[in-house]
């Protein structure tokens, strides 16, 4: 290991970590629920058209939505049986969106997947396979990822796999790594095979020693004809984001606006890396996920391994439900994620954690003026200034608050934490974003 | 900004990320300042005597009553609870000297609280540094006593002359540096005495130690950075020692530091961080302004002492520093060099 462990440079926080609830909990597999609600429109890009109609027979796998023309994924059924209804379903994010309900069929058999030798296979034909597997990035943004991995021809030099999960309370991406790090340095050989490089290195934080360990190993045994490293990285708040992460594995910086390849990186989160070997190897589509369910909210907190679709109220009740001191439920981490009011909205492809957070672990702090202590200026990693955009906004000088940066805000909450008097500078930016013009 | 909703017996709340905050909190932050400002209070009073403490507590009462008048007034939440006035209350009593009469810090506290933080928005949006505005305001208007109720500490050895409670930035500026080593013996004397803080002066600002060992904890706990206190002090230990003396480079830079309002305006009051640069680079500059007026006024200028109104000038200079250096951004967009 180094001596020194590698980090991005500016600003940056040390939120508390709060793994400590499922980081040693090995992933666990939740019976099938009787009912799934399949979102047609689960991240970022276009919405899906429903392929399938209402009393049909589905079997797991099966592509029942797929985008017409346009960014987008096709999504699967998750479990075998009949669809019930095509409607509405409630998004975390997008308050409601068209959706596909099967009710699973009790007495179907389980879907058996074959593996196949994938190095004969040409770089289209793997293309294809992540393609019709419906994989998206699961990180959060849910970008689809066949079209990430074709970037224009020559312009990538290194793929990163973003192992640094530096969100406090999720733990998914650290049991995958601690579990099948085989599969995972599988789904690192693929990704380099299709872009037609050789270097790749998985960034993980210190604070997984474990997972360090055991992706050295797979690494090690496994990535014969390619120049695969694990990088240890320091603990610290965004390292995972994506230009964070790159300046801090390679030095380079992503250009404002810019986009990873334009310093000739990829960057691929680790389960979306294990869910592109599935997709190759086994010709399995995204019709799972492992989640974390975490905070003192829930009865048991647990890394589950659900089917995309599951509605989380079925999973409370397998985790035994809440405590009474229930206060707020957040989907994602508690840096980044979004407030929900309801527990009836389903897994999609993009969720990593839900987290139940009683009263003392978040703040319900009132919010004071600006004091002009800087501190926000510290912390926030793209060197923006979080708090004369807060006082434009009050102001109402929206417009203006393009000069302090706002566009270049990728939202991580570094300012807003550190903030003694509580300003919810995070929403102050979303708010700069509607009306200021870049 | 939060929404709460019910969710089978449970209020669920909703907002906006990220829904964890860190435990320092402005009150925080206010209150370790005035516990880091305790200790020379002590020592002021056990050297000045009971009536140093009774003054303290007259600026303290009056800053905090001012500032609930003022907020009622003006239609704000009050807002005393935050240690806000109580940190301007100690301070201003901090700036005046020990021998002066009871009501002036009750005129100074409406100055520095009414006038200069409400009327210019409040908390966080003044420009100039309440508690230097009270006292520049006091200087302006009771300027015998501001300049001359000086009382001799206790435990000081010296010789008792017509000097015998002057302060000695007074001394070395009428009389040089050779009369203040004449009256207290020897040169390591002052630095020890002066540096534990027994010596003439304003009633907190005498124990460099003290106020030393209270900024270096609020620099430990990141509530304020090295960047102004260090930039001022080097600037007017430098300076001295280059202009102080009767040639150049012949100037007693520790003299000049343990004496005068240095420490006290270094950690507490250059440090406001509503009146200071809010990032490193205009931090650094901030600080060197501070050092040179100060020694530009105690060299050249009508006061023996220019802490107060270097900090008060250079207060206005801090929009300015502010635009002219921001923080440097993670990286330019495509095609456009830095």
């Amino acid at each position: 290991m180094e001596k020194t462990l590698r980090t991005f440079k500016k600003g940056g926080i040390h939120p508390p970590e709060r793994k400590e609830y499922t980081e040693d909990l090995p992933i666990e597999e939740m019976p099938l629920p009787s009912e799934v609600d399949i979102l047609l429109l689960q991240h970022f890009g276009a919405t899906c058209k429903a392929l399938v109609k209402k009393k049909d027979e589905v079997q797991e796998g099966d592509i029942i939505g797929d985008v017409e023309k346009g960014l987008g994924a096709c999504v699967h059924a998750s479990v075998t049986g009949t669809v019930k209804a095509i409607g509405e379903s409630v998004h975390p994010l997008m308050v409601s969106v068209p959706s596909i309900t099967i009710e699973r069929d009790p007495e179907a058999e389980e879907k058996q997947y074959k593996s196949v030798d994938w190095h004969g296979l040409s770089k289209e034909e793997l293309l294809n396979r992540i393609k019709r597997a419906g994989i998206v990035g699961m990180g959060g943004a849910g970008f689809p990822t066949h079209v990430k991995l074709s970037p224009p021809e020559g312009k990538v030099d290194t793929l990163i796999i973003n192992g640094a999960e530096c969100e406090p309370y999720l733990t998914v991406d650290h049991r995958l790594m601690v579990e099948h790090p085989k599969e995972i340095v599988e789904g690192i050989k693929i990704i380099l095979t299709i872009l037609g490089i050789k270097k790749g290195y998985v960034g993980i934080e210190a604070n997984k020693p474990d997972a360090i360990e055991e992706m050295s190993r797979a690494v090690k045994e496994n990535s014969k004809g390619f120049d695969i490293s694990v990088v240890p990285l320091k603990v610290k708040y965004p390292q995972g984001s994506e230009k964070q992460l790159i300046e801090a594995v390679t030095g380079r910086k992503v250009p404002a606006f810019g986009l990873p390849f334009d310093v000739g990186v990829i960057v691929q989160n680790i389960g979306t890396t294990k869910a592109i070997y599935e997709s190759v190897v086994f010709n399995k589509p995204v019709v799972d996920k492992v989640v974390t369910f975490s905070g003192k909210g829930i009865v048991r907190p647990a890394n589950l391994k659900v089917r995309i679709g599951t509605r989380v109220k079925d999973i409370v009740d397998y985790l035994g439900g809440t405590t009474p001191e229930l206060r707020k439920v957040v989907v994602g981490g508690p840096m980044m994620g979004f407030a929900v009011s309801t527990l009836d909205f389903p897994i999609t492809k993009t969720t990593s954690g839900v987290l139940f957070l009683t009263e003392e672990e978040i703040d319900l702090y009132e919010y004071k003026p600006c004091i002009r202590c800087g501190f926000c200026l510290e912390a926030c990693p793209m060197g923006l200034q979080p708090n004369e955009i807060g006082i434009y906004v009050e102001a109402g000088k929206l417009e203006e608050t393009t000069q302090f940066g706002v566009f270049e805000c990728f939202e991580c909450g570094c300012c807003a934490y550190v903030c003694p008097s509580k300003r919810p500078l995070v929403q102050f930016i979303r708010i700069a974003k509607m009306k200021a013009k870049r | 900004m939060e929404k709460t909703t019910t969710f089978e017996n449970h209020l669920l709340t909703v907002s906006v990320s990220p829904h964890i905050k860190s435990p320092v909190t402005v009150e925080k932050i206010m209150w370790t300042v005035v516990a880091c400002l305790i200790p020379p209070l002590i020592m002021a009073t056990a050297i000045f005597g009971i009536r140093v403490l009774i003054i303290t507590l007259i600026s303290v009462i009056s800053c905090v009553l001012t500032e609930a008048i003022s907020e009622k007034a003006l239609g704000r939440p009050i807002t005393i609870k935050d240690g806000s006035a109580v940190i301007t209350g100690i301070l201003l009593a901090y700036v005046i000297p020990p021998g002066v009469p009871y009501y002036l810090p009750i005129l100074g506290a409406v100055m520095a609280i009414f006038v200069t933080k409400h009327l210019f928005g409040g908390l966080g949006a003044n420009i100039f540094n309440p508690a230097l505005i009270g006292r520049a305001f006091l200087m302006a208007t009771f300027p015998v006593a501001m300049t001359s109720a000086w009382i001799v500490p206790k435990y000081l050895k010296h010789s008792a002359d017509a000097l015998s409670s002057a302060t000695p930035l007074f001394i070395v500026k009428h009389y040089g540096i050779q009369a203040l080593i004449q009256k207290y013996g020897s040169l390591s004397y002052i630095y020890k005495n002066f540096f534990v803080g027994i010596r003439p002066g304003c009633i907190g600002e005498t124990s460099a130690f003290l106020l030393l060992l209270g900024g270096l904890y609020l620099i430990y706990k990141g509530y304020i950075k090295w960047y102004i206190p260090v930039s001022m002090i080097g600037t007017i230990a430098f300076l001295t020692w280059i202009f102080g003396g009767e040639h150049l480079f012949e100037g007693n830079p520790l003299v000049a530091i343990l004496s005068g309002g240095v420490m006290l305006g270094a950690f507490f009051m250059a440090t406001d961080y509503a009146t200071s640069p809010n990032y490193k680079t205009g931090q650094l500059i901030y600080g060197a302004g501070i050092g040179a007026l100060t020694v530009l006024i105690r060299l050249k200028g009508g006061y023996p002492e220019g802490v107060c109104y270097a900090i008060l000038l250079m207060n206005g200079f801090t929009p300015a520093l502010d635009s002219w250096f921001k923080p440097e951004r993670f990286a330019p967009p495509k095609g456009e060099k830095k």
